[in-house]
């Protein structure tokens, strides 16, 4: 393995949430959020919040490094972070920013965090109130497609009906991060079960393939994990999780306008899951659980296809709840819930879970899960995906 | 005043501020497709850009194009996420393909019945829907099936 890899340097040492909330519900203020996330993650950790030294995150998160690190009190404030564009696509490039600065002396100890309370500023799923619009937006807000789910459904569909898929893989998808919240009693969905009748009876929100289940939640709340160089890892309180490899990017016009992507019908990882793979030496037979981005259903899917577990062609008989439900699944899938049930933390919970399964800490533990494989917002430019994995695997 | 496949109030499209596609809107005003193309190595390209993503040339020209094509992809909106989207009910949108120039692709709209069935290949022309009562009067070009 080159020296030029960052397999094996880093560990995640600490993970923290707030409480997750629905839009609009959090008592608490979105910079409060963070910070409540970050000083669990630290307590989870068995450090002191003034330790940290470093800040990572993506999507132009609104808590400013400096503001945090005043309030935190931190003597020595070395990395500041912000991963361009690609709003929750950037959720394991943050990941893997922090970690570089680690492997090159730049911080020792970076909190990787996203506060998001939707509630108190502007959702998601809204369009823009602007009265004009020009650039990108001119050639698309005029015929009504303005939400993400209106900007992606296109990729999808021409997806799916080039490879004959089923939204028979949508649902699967949507019922199995249901049944996983249902044990974890961080989610906003726990004690709220899908069934297939109500999911097939769900509104449309884009035909032909984002129903309401197919969609993210819009949630307040923030997360956080905390990375360290491996060697001090090793004295902290947890059971240390490695970073093998991360990713980002996109692949050829992946972000030209006006839906121009060369490669369209794709969730923008053709080029980045090889590298992926190259960097951590495995391969997807080798991965144990899987948490991937759900922005809608279908960007899971093509993810998926993308770092290699199934061929577009085999979707229809990879997409069941048998196949992605822990802890017997042949490759489970969002096991904590993820952003359509746990909480829409713009991706980050899903990577609290990847460290909590390995270090058997999870609501639906796989048993023995050695490594996990993240993948961040797909669809979006640059997107990002990343491997975990326990001492044994390095 | 001239009817819209959408309702009234919905986002106004203006030229860039940098004056990159004023040459397209332009265009609509006068039932014309204009597009890019460049003048270093012939390629089409869209959206516009300063640039030709194929040879790196500055000198990206604008050219009138046949306005026909073929849907490539299509959806069907019906959670309204604008104000002025709420009485409209579902609407389709459609992502057309320009065999002739580059197989660069335009969004638009298909107006026709909520529960239109909407096939993947089939051939579309333009019609250019002028919205004359616009603070800046502008044209969209919406999609048709072929006759």
């Amino acid at each position: 393995m080159s020296a030029r890899t960052i397999r094996g340097k880093v560990a995640i040492a600490g993970v923290g949430e707030s409480v997750y909330y629905k839009h609009g519900q959090s008592p608490d203020a979105e910079f409060v959020l963070a910070l409540q996330a970050i000083v669990r993650a630290a307590e989870d950790a068995g450090i002191n919040p003034q330790e940290i030294d470093g800040f990572a995150s993506y999507s132009n998160d609104r808590s400013d490094p400096s503001r945090l690190a005043a309030a935190l009190g931190i003597p020595d404030l070395r990395f500041s972070n912000m991963q361009f564009g690609g709003g929750g696509g950037g959720v394991a490039a943050a990941v893997a920013n922090g970690a570089a600065a680690i492997a090159n002396g730049y911080a020792e100890c970076v909190v990787v965090f996203r506060a998001l309370a939707q509630g108190q500023f502007r959702r998601f799923g809204q369009g823009a109130p602007d009265p004009t619009v020009s650039g990108d937006a001119a050639y698309m807000a005029p015929y009504g497609v303005m939400s993400p789910s209106q900007k992606y459904a296109m990729r999808a569909t021409r997806f799916m009906h080039d490879y004959g898929v089923s939204n028979d893989v949508l649902r699967a998808i949507a019922m199995t991060s249901y049944r996983h919240a249902q044990a974890n009693p961080r989610a906003v969905m726990n004690g709220r079960p899908l069934d297939a009748e109500t999911y097939d009876n769900s509104r449309w929100i884009v035909e032909p393939v984002n129903r309401l289940f197919d969609c993210c939640q819009e949630n307040d709340g923030a997360a956080a994990l905390i990375l360290v160089s491996a060697e001090r890892a090793k004295d902290l309180k947890q059971k240390p999780v490695y970073l093998l490899a991360a990713a980002q990017g996109s692949d050829h016009r992946c972000g030209a306008p006006v839906m121009n992507a060369t490669n369209f019908p794709s969730s923008s990882f053709a080029t980045v899951a090889p590298r992926l793979y190259e960097t951590a030496g495995v391969t997807a037979d080798d991965i144990d659980v899987l948490q991937s981005y759900e922005n809608f259903t279908t960007g899971v899917m093509m993810a998926i296809v993308e770092h290699g577990f199934c061929a577009p062609e085999e979707c229809n008989e990879f997409f069941t709840e048998d196949n992605l439900a822990a802890p017997s699944g042949r490759m489970p899938l969002n096991t904590s819930g993820g952003n359509l049930a746990e909480c829409y933390m713009h991706g980050l919970g899903l990577q609290l879970e990847a460290v909590r399964q390995l270090r058997g800490q999870s609501c639906n533990q796989v048993e023995g899960a050695k490594l996990a494989m993240n993948i961040a917002g797909p669809m979006v430019t640059p997107v990002s995906s990343l491997i975990m994995g326990t001492e044994e695997t390095l | 005043m001239s009817s819209s496949y959408l309702p009234a109030g919905m986002p106004a499209p203006v030229p860039s501020p940098d004056g990159l596609d004023v040459a397209y809107w332009e265009g609509t005003r006068r039932g014309e497709l204009m597009v890019q193309k460049c003048g270093g190595c012939g390629g089409w390209q869209w959206g516009p850009e300063w640039m030709c993503h194929q040879c790196n040339s500055f000198d990206m020209q604008w050219e009138q194009v046949a306005a026909n094509g073929l849907i490539y992809s299509w959806e069907r909106p019906w959670h309204p996420v604008h104000p002025a989207l709420k009485p409209m009910g579902p609407y389709t949108v459609v992502l057309v393909e320009l065999p002739h120039a580059g197989n660069i692709r335009m969004i638009g709209n298909l107006p026709g019945a909520a529960d239109q069935e909407v096939v993947i290949g089939s051939a579309v022309e333009a019609v250019f829907e002028a919205h004359d009562d616009a603070d800046t009067p502008y044209t969209l070009v919406q999609w048709q099936l072929a006759t």
